[in-house]
């Protein structure tokens, strides 16, 4: 299962995919992080002056966060659409099928290349605001709050995109779906919103992806919020296992 | 040792209301190599399938060198290894690393990863193409990556499916060289639609059509089962058709033109000195006399036909 894994997370890296996403999300999250520190040197004088006024980490750190969980959900279809229906494609899931490996073995290997492939990415998006330790005073606890929001995010749409990736033998369609996925999750709640019938729109907001992570944004780490990825994770995981498993039947 | 490695039993399925296997049995032995031989479609590439695990049957059982496939599919599928139609690689890897990583996911103990990975490399010829990608070797080479991956873990029956198509005459036999000295250490099943492939390869045939096991013989058996022989006699002043039959040994005469007979004859008695003979000695003016011998394809298409006929007939 770790070999799986770390094959997966290696022949990541051999694709010029997996450079050009880090390139270029750190270079877009890079240019926000610069608007937002210019945001922020422009209204310091102004709020400074205020008690209880928000800080570095409130105003950059975690706005740039916030972008990059936008960014993210653009990006993470293109990592995970190659991950089962390349394999289909290039014929070479018999390869794993046929080897002593359980199902659960092969879901969970993919899963765990592709996630660590993110952890990657989020260590390279958490070094901005790190580097503003260096002249001020973070709120470590507000951002570590925020990391592990945008990894659960993450981790949430590594199992979608799984699963969507399992259903098909063509990369595109995989990504096009885990998008529409990953798109819909993420606006659900504004019907949430609206607030005409209460009870759907309750539903509709839990539903939301987005809505759990702006609680950790906020520094709430609720057990219902990480409750509410760990389970879409493990919904998700359950699923490409049995499509796997089913796909042996039929 | 003549222990029996895999044995399927009554294996069948389907897909959607097409049968593509029906009802097949077999047994393989330590050392055999077994050749399944017929006609594209007619279900190799399916039992193949089935036997690694890939594919499960809708009705019957596999075991493994004692394991049961469906039941511990972990342990029996350590002892298989399986290269399908299409080798299944990653072209973005190299040899090595890919050998490896199918060393690692045949759970070969790390310790004895490397040593695994060199001697599939020697085996199957590729030392001189370990650094090379995937992706950039001809057919020929890609197929013994296949095969390499296919024998890492030492399996002790090694899986098949059509090995040979697809390549040029000189990789066709140096596949075929590989697959023989691999066979020496492992037991084979091999599937093929090329006939002298399994006499060249096999001790043993099983020919299967239209999902149907239709014969099931060593491979002297077959060899034998094609020379059921006939002679071809043309005579200018051919006697009545009895005495034809008469002559010892002929079992039926077949009536080709007025002159041209077809005598069909049991192996163990020739009858052809006493058919020179007496054309002589009643003048019956021999002009021809051809002996003639299937074919492996001749047989092939015969047994496949006679399989076929009466199907044929019920859907007239």
């Amino acid at each position: 299962m770790i070999s799986l894994a770390k094959n997966e997370l290696y022949r990541l890296f051999l694709s010029p995919l997996a450079w050009i996403i880090l390139a270029l999300s750190q270079l877009i999250l890079a240019y926000l992080f610069l608007t937002h520190i210019d945001y922020f040197i422009q209204i310091q004088a102004k709020i400074s002056a205020i008690p209880g006024a928000p800080g570095v980490t409130e105003l950059i750190a975690i706005p740039l966060l916030n972008n990059a969980a936008t960014l993210l959900l653009l990006i993470a279809p293109l990592v995970t659409m190659r991950l089962i229906a390349e394999e289909r494609r290039n014929e070479s899931l018999p390869l794993l099928l046929s080897a002593p490996l359980s199902t659960h073995q092969i879901v969970l290997g993919k899963y765990l290349g592709t996630f660590g492939f993110f952890l990657v990415l989020l260590l390279m998006i958490s070094l901005m605001p790190l580097s503003l330790s260096l002249g001020s005073q973070l709120d470590f606890g507000l951002l570590a709050s925020g990391l592990l929001g945008l990894a659960l995010l993450l981790a949430s749409f590594s199992a979608i995109g799984l699963y969507l990736s399992s259903l098909t033998k063509q990369p595109t369609i995989a990504a096009m779906t885990t998008f529409a996925s990953l798109f819909l999750l993420w606006i659900i709640d504004w019907a949430g919103n609206t607030q005409i019938t209460a009870e759907s729109s309750n539903l509709f907001s839990w539903l939301s992806l987005l809505r759990h992570y702006q609680s950790l944004l906020q520094g709430q780490v609720n057990s219902s919020d990480i409750a509410y990825y760990l389970i879409v994770i493990s919904t998700f995981l359950i699923l490409t296992i049995r499509r796997l498993d089913t796909e042996r039947l039929n | 040792m003549s222990s029996v490695l895999l044995s399927a039993k009554e294996l069948s399925r389907s897909y959607g209301q097409e049968k593509a296997v029906e009802n097949i049995s077999f047994e393989i032995k330590r050392g055999e190599v077994l050749g399944f031989l017929g006609p594209n479609g007619a279900g190799k590439s399916t039992t193949m399938k089935m036997l690694s695990g890939n594919l499960s049957p809708n009705h019957g059982e596999i075991i493994i060198n004692g394991y049961d496939l469906l039941s511990q599919p972990k342990q029996a599928k350590a002892h298989i290894g399986y290269l399908p139609e299409q080798p299944p690689l990653y072209k973005e890897l190299t040899v090595k690393e890919f050998l490896s990583f199918c060393a690692k996911i045949n759970q070969i103990p790390s310790s004895k990863q490397k040593a695994a990975v060199d001697t599939a490399i020697e085996r199957c010829g590729l030392a001189d193409v370990t650094q090379r990608l995937i992706g950039h070797l001809s057919k020929g080479y890609q197929q013994r990556v296949g095969i390499a991956q296919a024998i890492i873990h030492t399996p002790a029956v090694v899986i098949l499916d059509e090995p040979t198509s697809g390549l040029d005459p000189i990789q066709i036999r140096e596949i075929r060289h590989l697959i023989r000295d691999i066979a020496t250490e492992h037991s084979v099943i091999l599937s093929t639609h090329i006939l002298p492939e399994v006499e060249m390869l096999c001790d043993r045939v099983q020919i299967i059509n239209k999902g149907q096991l239709i014969l099931s013989d060593t491979i002297k058996g077959f060899g034998q089962q094609m020379q059921t022989s006939h002679l071809l006699v043309e005579l200018t002043y051919p006697p009545a058709i009895n005495v034809l039959e008469g002559i010892a040994g002929v079992i039926t005469v077949e009536t080709v033109t007025d002159t041209l007979f077809r005598l069909h004859y049991i192996p163990e008695n020739n009858p052809i000195n006493e058919i020179v003979s007496r054309a002589a000695s009643e003048q019956w003016q021999l002009t021809q006399l051809t002996p003639q011998q299937h074919s492996l394809e001749d047989v092939f298409m015969k047994i496949i036909r006679d399989e076929s006929h009466p199907a044929e007939q019920e859907t007239l």
